[in-house]
């Protein structure tokens, strides 16, 4: 398997502390903001970026997780039916800024069913989108992120891994796998 | 592994211990949908359901078809009281009907043993049984472990009887299947009439006296005296048999320790439950029937999921 480290562990603490500066030039002092992380993996993401956001601005910021397999539009579609994650929001979006979070922008149409799902908790004010990594040139539907880690050139056969400490990792890494080999 | 091993969910017997863990797991994440504001997910957005009821029902079919709607299907409801049925056609032919009308499931409850199997060999669609006969009741008996999970932590190692008309009950049969394959230990309990022949071969203990069954088990699921489907009398009136297995207040205040008390529904107040009983804090029936939404949505959907 060939692999091509993208970020390492130093940069990737730079960019999120880019990210999160990005966010507090953008959103002040969070008092109507709410970060959302997307499952699986954007919430691992999003718990990174909370702890240092809250650490900053010293305030609490209201964090959740949101589960899109409901809302995929690729149901039947698919060999297996695609398994369901937990939604925890345990607050009201509605009228909300919220800044929604996951860790690789790819075709964009979990962003899509993310939109979607969010509405079951009320209609936000706005809504941001935080990637980590952005496929460039790789989107089926017209969504763009707001904030963004890097911009990665990718081919179709290739994968964006994203390994965290957070999800059992040794370091925060991520890398460039080509699918095939 | 996020798919059942089977296209059809005929009965819990030809379920693996997976296949129930998976849709346990689906079904806390639906549970969880259906306390929302908005219980509505967009999932089975393509898809058609007839539910086909040859049989009268309030609950099961209430709950299917909310799970139907929850999950964004279109769903069609067909019982036998305004059909051709009565005109005298086939079961074969009646599904073939509908399913020429591009129906991709079908919720059925049939009064005759393995209607729904006969019909899983001849049709493309795919089937849940909704009660065959006094056979199987398969989304009850995953409404029921799944409650039992739910208030318990875990079903694995628990004790939990099943009490009344065994004879007659494709609940308890569906029950027995899935506790046994969830690990845990099972026990009947009911006037020996009201005891199948073959209960030896299932595995399960056989207690006559309810008082007993009470004192040994975590869970008593009572079951309805069914007399729509008894021919012969089997005990001598219903007076009689609420004196010796009808549950109450009473009973349940005086046993060792707290326990579940479960009911499939519908209840015949004062004859297997008495009334202070049944609305007791012992009693999960009304979680029972809200379990069932998700239970039956987390089957629609993986069902639904693996056709292609």
């Amino acid at each position: 398997m060939q692999k091509k480290l993208v970020l390492d562990s130093h940069l990737l603490n730079i960019t999120l502390n880019r990210l999160c500066q990005q966010l507090i030039e953008a959103h002040s002092n969070f008092n109507n903001t709410v970060v959302v992380g997307m499952q699986p993996r954007g919430v691992f993401l999003a718990e990174l970026i909370h702890e240092k956001l809250q650490k900053l601005v010293k305030t609490k910021i209201p964090l959740g997780y949101l589960d899109t397999t409901f809302h995929r539009d690729d149901f039947r579609r698919r060999e297996i039916p695609a398994k369901a994650s937990e939604t925890k929001i345990d607050f009201v979006i509605e009228g909300k800024n919220v800044i929604l979070i996951d860790d690789v922008l790819y075709t964009g149409r979990t962003v899509r069913a993310a939109l979607d799902a969010m509405i079951a908790f009320g209609r936000p004010s706005k809504v941001k989108l935080l990637v980590l990594v952005d496929r460039k040139y790789t989107r089926d539907l017209p969504i763009a992120a707001d904030y963004v880690g890097k911009y990665v050139d990718t081919l179709e056969s290739q994968r964006v891994l994203v390994e965290l400490e957070a999800q059992g990792h040794k370091q925060n890494k991520i890398w460039l796998v080509n699918k095939d080999n | 592994m996020s798919k059942l091993s089977q296209r059809h969910l005929l009965g819990i017997k030809n379920l693996t211990r997976e296949d129930i863990e998976l849709i346990f797991e689906t079904a806390d994440n639906f549970k969880d949908v259906i306390n929302r504001p908005i219980k509505k997910v967009p999932s089975l957005r393509d898809v058609t359901i007839a539910n086909v009821f040859f049989e009268n029902s309030t609950r099961t079919r209430l709950s299917f078809e909310l799970a139907e709607k929850r999950l964004s299907a279109d769903v069609v409801n067909f019982s036998t009281s305004t059909s051709s049925v009565k005109k005298g056609e086939t079961l074969l032919d009646t599904v073939n009907n509908i399913l020429a009308m591009k129906v991709d499931m079908v919720v059925m409850r049939h009064a005759s043993v393995g209607a729904p199997h006969f019909l899983s060999k001849h049709i493309k669609a795919n089937i849940i049984n909704a009660g065959d006969g006094t056979h199987e009741h398969p989304t009850q008996a995953l409404l029921d472990t799944f409650s039992i999970r739910e208030k318990l932590g875990s079903v694995e190692g628990k004790k939990i009887a099943i009490i009344g008309d065994i004879l007659h009950s494709r609940v308890a049969l569906s029950n027995i299947f899935a506790l046994k394959k969830l690990g845990a230990e099972v026990m009947v309990c009911g006037p020996p009439t009201l005891l199948p022949k073959y209960i030896s071969s299932l595995d399960v203990l056989v207690e006559w006296d309810v008082k007993k069954a009470l004192d040994w088990c975590d869970v008593a699921n009572v079951l309805r005296i069914q007399l729509e489907r008894q021919q012969i009398k089997y005990f001598p009136s219903l007076r009689e048999y609420s004196l010796y297995y009808g549950i109450n207040k009473k009973i349940l205040d005086d046993l060792k320790k707290d326990i579940v008390l479960m009911h499939p529904g519908p209840i015949n107040r004062g004859v297997e439950l008495t009334s202070d009983a049944a609305d007791s804090h012992h009693s999960i029936i009304l979680d029972q029937v809200e379990n069932g939404v998700a239970i039956r949505m987390a089957v629609l959907y993986l069902l639904a999921g693996s056709t292609n």
